[in-house]
């Protein structure tokens, strides 16, 4: 196991790196969060098939038998995913890279391993790694790890009788842009609970309706499901959903590394600017009193690279449908704690040492520190993933 | 010759040297000799000098294999392995290298930095000792501060100004000081902690052979260099064997009626922190293992002296009257650097000095911003003007 960069890996982030400065600069990114309004949704479908099917990021955790290109040996896994989303936080790219490819596909990857429901998650899978389709996990992106059967509480969506969804769930990322959409189901069973996992297709019995959204390049929908054919993908008795679970975890874990490329964006770019910008007849960034926050931020993001390698790497790890061991979890939870909080301290540095200019819509700053503020939410707080530490660390709560 | 190195041939070769070296049938002295002899010291270092010319990483192989045979008492010769040893190497001779490096590793002689003056703190380069040249020897005349172990150091790292005429940085000259030479006198200098680490050391007519010069004359600044960077790596990314969080979750774990949530909050807050500063530190030896040494050390005696503070300063606190206590005032001179002996209120004084021994952190903030940033320097007064014509 290694924290550094393999060479496959810095190929596969050359390439994303490149089609990203050609078709996803900041002003570009821009233009679409402003036109989301009229659009309904600033993702970019082209953009996002020229990564899932020419550079074929949809299917990096997807085994090689299942048309992706993971595999234990030499094949992509988790580590891939991270550098992936490295780029994707650099340039706040408006794909549904992680609702879809990492969420939605971890998902199915745990369901596909239980016995139930594993061909149906095997089809879908196929069809995702060949970048066919695109998927979401219905969950609410602020949904926590450590509470993972709240997503099927009594007033989520619930499985009929008839094989059709119903309800409503909130806080969705990415579902705009889904062509499946994977739900966490209660079953209609009068006597214990039970739960499910359905995949339904896109249609009229689906309404995707978006929020106006703190994070303008990747905005939260509400989804409601009224009658929804489905297919039950897996089910399971009593209130243990591993397929949200792993999903939410492992969603945490590369997260962190899209949160060390936006805090690297902002570091980078401020630099860039306080060696440029004048001011008393010196370049601003020669006042220590800017030097030394640079400085701070520069080893927060020192750190954030070093959890989110530890992270991705022990998810690669870890086997693809799950149980996630101990020190992956840990791992996680590491990551997400710091790596949360220095991609906001680096968003809020940017628009600060950007003066004026850091305050205006024209900027591309306050995209980042639109997006870093919604990661800090989204799938676990830094507090609660710190909580989770307390077991493995030894370090017990107050009697 | 072999060439190349790998875990299997290090570990090999150290089972070998057990073989013929029984440490319980010897002198603690003769073993550690023997080590150093079969380069098993630093395997990094070339061979004839302690090591095997092996990739810096496959020490931790050799430390594994004479894992509970007698050890150098690294706590005793830190400045000698972290700071002397890599300077002596990269600018001695090759006579100067085999005179001293196998009895600074053995630990039969301790060192001491004579750098920082009275004048002359973060702003080292303005220092006032002088070294005058009188045919073959050099006569020193100064102060020198802050000097740990010069109470039992045999030789002490010298920077001196050769030539007060030219810009402060090139007037300096890199000596090794003979701390038994006349006109050496150590004083011991009182801390906050109650004992004396470190020392004032007055230099008065100290007459040095100039075969103990490191470095040409008026090179001295960038030896230095070599020095202080090392000293940040030796400080701040050192694999610990026992980590002020530890020590901390130690004092949480027996002492359950101590605990708040406040602490408790602050405390997991500070284990997330350990272990990213964990994980930098592996990454950093990692990169460092791969040829490709990263800007990474600069910031990792940062974020260490951060966190040694908060913790012990955690720490003390939640002993509540405890934390009143104090173990020891008395005026001592211990012969070992350890940040983390003693009781709660000791660490807590001692973690005080971690921002400022070897670069205070404001220093070492200037020292990214300039070199990995590359933001540009603040204007100054003292450049392209002679060390003399300095204001004062």
């Amino acid at each position: 196991m290694t924290l550094l960069y393999t060479e496959v890996e810095e190929e596969l982030r050359a390439a994303v790196r490149e089609l990203l400065a050609d078709k996803c600069s900041p002003s570009a990114v821009l233009d679409r969060a402003d036109s989301a309004a009229a659009a309904g949704t600033p993702y970019d479908a082209e953009l996002w098939k020229a990564l899932a099917r020419d550079i074929g990021v949809a299917g990096l955790l997807i085994p090689e038998e299942l048309g992706g290109s993971a595999s234990r040996e030499g094949g992509a896994s988790a580590r891939e995913a991270a550098v992936v989303l490295e780029e994707l936080g650099r340039a706040v790219a408006p794909v549904p890279f992680l609702s879809s490819a990492v969420l939605a596909t971890q998902a199915l990857l745990t369901a596909a391993g239980q016995e139930a429901g594993g061909n149906v998650a095997e089809e879908l899978l196929g069809r995702l790694a060949a970048g066919e389709a695109t998927a979401t996990l219905a969950v609410s992106f602020a949904a926590s790890p450590y509470a993972p059967a709240a997503p099927c509480h009594e007033d989520g969506a619930t499985l009929g009788e008839d094989g059709t969804v119903t309800g409503t769930v909130t806080g969705v990322i990415g579902a705009e842009a889904a062509d499946v959409l994977l739900v966490p189901v209660r079953l209609a069973r009068k006597t214990e609970p039970c739960v499910g996992l359905c995949a339904v297709e896109a249609s009229a019995a689906v309404r995707v309706t978006p929020v106006p959204s703190l994070d303008l390049t990747r905005p939260i929908a509400t989804v409601s499901f009224a009658s929804a054919p489905a297919r039950v993908v897996a089910r399971a008795e009593g209130l243990e959903v591993p397929w949200v679970w792993e999903a939410l975890m492992r969603g945490a874990g590369l997260l962190a590394s899209e949160q060390l490329g936006v805090a690297e964006w902002c570091l980078t770019t401020t630099v860039a600017y306080v060696k440029e910008r004048r001011q008393f007849a010196r370049p601003v960034g020669s006042f220590q009193a800017v030097k030394h926050r640079l400085a701070d931020l520069w080893l927060e993001v020192v750190g954030a690279r070093a959890a989110a390698r530890n992270a991705a790497a022990l998810l690669a790890e870890a086997p693809a449908a799950g149980p996630l061991g101990d020190d992956a979890a840990v791992a996680v939870a590491v990551a997400q704690a710091h790596c949360a909080a220095v991609a906001v301290h680096a968003a809020e540095e940017c628009v600060q040492l950007h003066g004026g200019i850091g305050m205006t819509w024209e900027h591309p700053a306050h995209l980042y520190l639109k997006r870093a503020k919604a990661d800090q939410i989204a799938l676990g707080t830094p507090g609660e993933h710190r909580d989770a530490l307390a077991g493995p660390a030894d370090l017990p709560a107050p009697v | 010759m072999r060439v190349t190195w790998d875990e299997a041939s290090v570990a090999e070769r150290a089972r070998a040297f057990l073989a013929e070296h029984d440490p319980a049938a010897m002198d603690r002295l003769e073993f550690l000799r023997a080590r150093f002899d079969a380069g098993l010291a630093w395997v990094h270092f070339p061979e004839g000098l302690g090591g095997l010319g092996a990739p810096r990483g496959l020490q931790a192989v050799a430390d594994r294999e004479l894992k509970g045979t007698p050890d150098n008492q690294p706590g005793r010769i830190g400045i000698g392995l972290g700071m002397a040893a890599p300077t002596i190497l990269a600018f001695g001779t090759e006579e100067q290298s085999k005179r001293f490096l196998r009895p600074l590793w053995t630990g039969e002689e301790v060192w001491c930095q004579l750098f920082s003056e009275p004048g002359a703190g973060s702003d080292l380069a303005t220092l006032a000792t002088r070294a005058v040249r009188e045919g073959d020897e050099w006569v020193v005349d100064g102060q020198k501060v802050w000097t740990s172990s010069a109470h039992t150091a045999r030789w002490g790292i010298l920077v001196a100004r050769t030539d007060p005429g030219v810009p402060k940085h090139r007037g300096l000259t890199y000596f090794v000081c003979d701390m038994h030479a006349p006109g050496v006198e150590v004083r011991p200098l009182r801390q906050i902690t109650g004992e004396a680490e470190f020392n004032e050391v007055f230099l008065t007519g100290v007459r040095l052979p100039d075969a103990l010069r490191l470095g040409e004359v008026g090179d001295g600044w960038r030896v230095a260099q070599t020095t202080l960077m090392n000293e940040r790596v030796a400080i701040g990314g050192a694999p610990a064997r026992r980590t002020m969080m530890g020590v901390v979750a130690e004092t949480w774990r027996s002492r359950p009626e101590l605990r708040t949530h406040d602490l408790h909050q602050r405390l997991l807050r500070l284990w997330v922190d350990s272990e990213v500063m964990r994980l930098t530190a592996v990454r950093l030896r990692e990169q460092l293992a791969a040829g490709h040494p990263g800007p990474e050390g600069s910031g990792m005696k940062l974020a260490f002296a951060r966190l040694h503070q908060e913790l012990s300063g955690i720490e003390v606190e939640m002993l509540r009257e405890d934390g009143l206590a104090y173990d020891d005032w008395t005026f001592r001179r211990p012969d070992t650097v350890d940040f983390i002996g003693r009781e709660a209120g000791y660490r807590y004084l001692r973690a005080k000095g971690n921002s400022i021994e070897g670069g205070t952190s404001e220093i070492l903030r200037n020292i990214i911003a300039e070199r990995v940033l590359g933001l540009p320097a603040e204007p100054r007064a003292d450049k392209d003007v002679a060390w003399k014509d300095l204001p004062r």
